[in-house]
C-alpha cells in the first residue's frame, strides 16, 4: 500500500493538531482541575427531600472547605428549588444539585455551569461567581410538556 | 476488472427492493420535514400548534422520522443496490432476506409512528428513561433495528458469495464499504437492543418496576455515536468511489479508501461517553479515554478529505487547469450528481470542526444540550449526509426505474441544493450562535419569565424559522424530483457510476478482508473502553427509577 508524500505531510499535520488539542484539554482537565461535572455520589431519588443537603435547598455559607458557599438545588418536573437565589460576587461556590423524578439539565446560561441531573445521582460543580448580574438557569434536557417552563434565576450581587 | 458489462446494471428484481426502501425514506422525509418546519415556527414565538398537538410530540416525530427512518431506509436501499451492482445480483435467498428485513423495519416504523401520533411516546428518539413510553413504541423500534440486521444480512450474503467465487482477490470497493458499514451498524445496535430488550420493554410492560437510568443511557450512547457514522459512511462511499467516476477522474487510492473504512469500524463505537461528558456517575478519567478514542476517528476523515481533493485536483490538471486553484473551475458544476454532494462535502469542513469542539471533554460544558448541538448535526447529518443522499438518488432512482435524469431535473437538483444550503446557513448558523449564548435545545418557545438572556435568543429563533421555511421549500423540490424520476421521467438508461482506482496495478492488501482480525480489534477496543466504567456503574448503582409520563 502506497501513501503519497503530500498525504503523509497532511496526516502528520492533522494528527499533530489532534495531539495538541488533546494535550491542552487533558492538562486543563487533570492538572488545572477543569474537569466536566462527574460526581460519583448516589442518592435515593424518592428520599431527596429528607436527605442532606437537599433537605435545605438554597445558598449556605460553609467553613473550613475549599469553597465559601454551597448552593443546593432540587429539580423536579417542572421547577427548581430555589426558584430564585442571590449569590455574592466573587464567592467560590460549590453547586450541588439532584432530581426527584426524571432526567433534567442544569445550565446557568452564559457560564460554564452545565451538567446533567439524573435520578439517583448528585451532580456537583465548583466555580467562582465573578460576573455580576442576573443569570438564567434553564433545564436543557427534555423532561416533559413543561420542559421549556422550567427555570430558576441566580442573581450575582455586589 | 470486476465491472464486466454483465454487471453494469442492477438486476430489476434487486432494483425493486431498493426502490421500496426509497419510497419509505422519502415518505419519512416529507412528513419529518413538515414536523421540522412546524418546530422552527413554534420556536419563533409567532405561531402555535393547532388541535392540541404538542411541541414535543412533533419533535419526537421529527427525530424518529429523519434520524432513524429516512436514514436507515435510504442507506439499506442504497447499499443493497451498490452490492448488487458491484458484487453481482443477489441470490433469491439473499433477496428474500432483504425483503423480510424491509417489511420488519416498515412494520416497526408503523408501530412506533402510531404511538407517537397517539401521544403515547413523546420521549424523543433518545428514549430518556425514566420517561416511560407505551411498550408498542419500544417494540416497534426493536423491529426497525432487527429488520435492519436482516436487511444487512442480505448484503453480507452476497459479499460472502463473491469472496467464495473469487478466492484471493480483494472484493469490489463499494461492496467492501457497504459491508463495513453494515457490520459496524450490527455491532453498534447491540447496545440499543440491549437497553430496549432487557430494560425498557420489560419495564414498560410492567414486568419490572424500575429502570437503572445511567445503564440505559450508557447503552443508548454506545449506539448513539456510531449511529451518526452509519449515516456518514454511505456518503463517504459516494465521495470515494462514485464521484471520481462522475467527474471523469480516478479514485486516488483504493487501498487507502479501504483503510479509512476499517478505521471507522474500529473507532466509531468505543466513544459513546463523549455524549455523556457532563453526566454524574461516570469517572472523569474514563470519559477522557473515550475522548481520545473519539479523536482517533477524526483521522480517517482527514484521509478522506485529502483523497477527495487529490482526485479533484488531478482531474482538473488532466484537463489542462493551471495555477494553485485552477482545477477548481473545471469541475463539472453543471452536473447535479457532482454539485449536490459537493455542497455536502464542503459543509463537512465546519461541521467536523464543530464536532471536535463538542467532543473536547470540558469544552462540552459550553455547548452541551444547547441548540449549538442541534446546529451541529444539521450540518453533518442534515447537510453533508442528506445532500449526498439526494445527489445519489438523482442517478440511482432513474437507474433503478429504467428512466433518465433529464436536463430540467438536473437543473432543479442543483437549485434544490443551493436552496438547502441557504436555508441551512440561516437555520444552523443561528442555532450555533444562539447555543453559544446558552439557548437550550429540544425546547418549545419560552421567555423564561421574561429573562433578559432569553429575550436575546429570540431574534436567532426567528432566523431559524426563516431558515426552516427555506429548507421546507427544499424538501418540496426534492420530492418533486424524486417523484418525477420514479414515475414520470422519460424511459432510458441512467448510469450507475462506479469509479476505478488510478493505479490498477496496486492491489488492496488481503489483510483488509480479514474479518476475524478487524472484528477482534473492534471488540477489544469496545471492551477496553467500556468494561471497567460499566462495572463501576452497575456496582455503584443507586435505587432504580419508576416510570414517569410527564407529557
Amino acid at each position: 500500500m502506497h501513501m503519497h508524500k503530500f498525504e503523509k505531510i497532511w496526516l502528520t499535520f492533522g494528527i499533530g493538531c489532534l495531539v495538541v488539542f488533546l494535550t491542552v484539554v487533558g492538562v486543563s482537565a487533570f492538572y488545572l482541575g477543569n474537569k466536566p461535572a462527574s460526581c460519583l455520589t448516589t442518592i435515593n431519588p424518592e428520599k431527596v427531600d429528607t436527605t442532606k443537603p437537599f433537605d435545605k435547598p438554597g445558598l449556605h455559607k460553609v467553613e473550613g472547605k475549599e469553597w465559601d458557599y454551597e448552593l443546593v438545588f432540587v429539580a423536579s418536573a417542572f421547577s427548581y428549588n430555589p426558584a430564585k437565589v442571590e449569590v455574592p460576587l466573587g464567592a467560590k461556590v460549590k453547586v450541588i444539585a439532584t432530581t426527584k423524578d426524571v432526567v433534567h439539565g442544569f445550565e446557568m446560561a452564559g457560564t460554564n455551569i452545565n451538567m446533567m441531573l439524573e435520578p439517583g445521582y448528585v451532580s456537583e460543580y465548583t466555580t467562582t461567581f465573578d460576573k455580576a448580574g442576573e443569570f438564567l438557569v434553564v433545564c436543557n434536557e427534555y423532561c416533559g410538556t413543561g420542559h421549556h417552563l422550567m427555570f430558576s434565576k441566580i442573581e450575582v450581587v455586589k | 476488472m470486476v465491472n464486466t458489462a454483465a454487471k453494469v446494471k442492477v438486476d430489476p428484481r434487486d432494483a425493486k427492493l431498493s426502490m421500496a426502501h426509497f419510497f419509505v425514506a422519502f415518505g419519512a422525509l416529507a412528513l419529518g420535514g413538515l414536523m421540522g418546519l412546524l418546530q422552527t415556527l413554534v420556536r419563533s414565538g409567532k405561531f402555535e400548534l393547532p388541535w392540541g398537538i404538542g411541541y414535543y410530540q412533533i419533535l419526537t416525530a421529527h427525530g424518529v422520522l429523519m434520524g432513524l427512518v429516512l436514514t436507515t431506509f435510504f442507506i439499506m436501499g442504497f447499499q443493497y443496490a451498490a452490492v448488487s451492482r458491484t458484487a453481482g445480483t443477489h441470490s433469491p435467498a439473499a433477496r428474500r432476506t432483504g425483503w423480510i428485513g424491509f417489511w420488519l423495519m416498515t412494520a416497526g416504523t408503523l408501530m412506533s409512528g402510531t404511538m407517537i401520533l397517539l401521544n403515547e411516546a413523546s420521549v424523543l428518539y433518545t428514549f430518556y428513561a425514566p420517561l416511560k413510553a407505551h411498550w408498542i413504541f419500544y417494540l416497534g423500534l426493536t423491529f426497525v433495528v432487527v429488520g435492519s440486521w436482516v436487511d444487512g444480512a442480505a448484503q453480507i450474503m452476497t459479499y460472502a458469495k463473491w469472496r467464495k467465487n473469487n478466492p484471493g482477490k480483494p472484493s469490489p470497493l463499494l461492496s467492501f464499504m457497504a459491508v463495513i458499514n453494515t457490520v459496524m451498524w450490527i455491532v453498534a445496535t447491540l447496545g440499543v437492543a440491549a437497553t430496549v430488550l432487557f430494560q425498557l420493554l420489560p419495564w414498560s410492560l410492567g414486568l419490572v418496576d424500575t429502570v437503572d437510568v445511567l445503564i440505559s443511557r450508557t447503552l443508548f450512547w454506545y449506539f448513539g455515536h456510531p449511529l451518526v457514522y452509519f449515516w456518514l459512511l454511505p456518503a463517504y462511499m459516494c465521495w470515494y468511489a462514485i464521484i471520481p467516476k462522475i467527474i471523469g477522474g480516478k479514485i486516488f487510492s483504493d487501498s487507502l479508501a479501504r483503510l479509512s473504512f476499517i478505521l471507522f469500524l474500529l473507532f466509531s463505537i468505543p466513544v459513546g461517553f463523549h455524549h455523556q461528558l457532563t453526566e454524574p456517575g461516570i469517572d472523569p478519567a474514563w470519559k477522557f479515554i473515550q475522548v481520545i478514542l473519539t479523536f482517533m476517528v477524526i483521522i480517517p476523515s482527514l484521509m478522506t478529505a485529502f483523497s477527495l481533493f487529490a482526485t479533484f485536483e488531478r482531474y482538473g490538471r488532466s484537463k489542462g487547469a493551471t495555477g494553485l486553484f485552477g482545477w477548481f473551475k473545471v469541475l463539472p458544476w453543471n452536473d447535479a450528481r457532482f454539485t449536490v454532494p459537493f455542497i455536502g462535502m464542503a459543509s463537512f469542513i465546519p461541521a467536523g470542526a464543530g464536532g471536535i469542539i463538542n467532543a473536547s471533554n470540558q469544552m462540552d460544558q459550553v455547548v452541551h444540550n444547547t441548540i449549538w448541538v442541534t446546529g451541529h448535526f444539521h450540518l453533518t447529518a442534515a447537510t453533508s449526509v442528506v445532500l449526498t443522499f439526494f445527489g445519489i438518488s438523482y442517478w440511482l432512482v432513474p437507474h433503478l426505474t429504467g428512466r433518465k435524469l433529464t436536463k430540467a431535473m438536473n437543473k432543479l437538483g442543483i437549485i434544490q441544493a443551493w436552496v438547502w444550503f441557504i436555508g441551512m446557513a440561516f437555520m444552523s448558523g443561528a442555532m450555533h450562535f444562539q447555543g453559544l449564548l446558552g439557548g437550550p435545545r429540544r425546547s418549545a418557545f419560552s421567555t423564561y419569565g421574561d429573562s433578559k438572556q432569553a429575550l436575546e435568543w429570540i431574534p436567532y429563533q426567528i432566523a431559524q424559522a426563516v431558515g426552516g421555511t427555506i429548507l421546507f421549500l427544499g424538501i418540496i423540490l426534492v420530492l418533486v424530483i424524486f417523484i418525477n424520476l420514479a414515475f414520470f421521467a422519460p424511459k432510458g438508461e441512467e448510469e450507475f457510476p462506479v469509479g476505478e482506482a488510478e493505479n490498477l496495478q496496486e492491489k488492496a492488501p488481503m489483510v483488509f478482508e480479514n474479518w476475524k482480525l478487524w472484528l477482534g480489534i473492534t471488540a477489544a477496543l469496545i471492551l477496553f473502553a467500556y468494561t471497567i466504567p460499566f462495572i463501576d456503574i452497575i456496582q455503584n448503582a443507586p435505587p432504580g427509577s419508576k416510570g414517569f409520563k410527564t407529557w
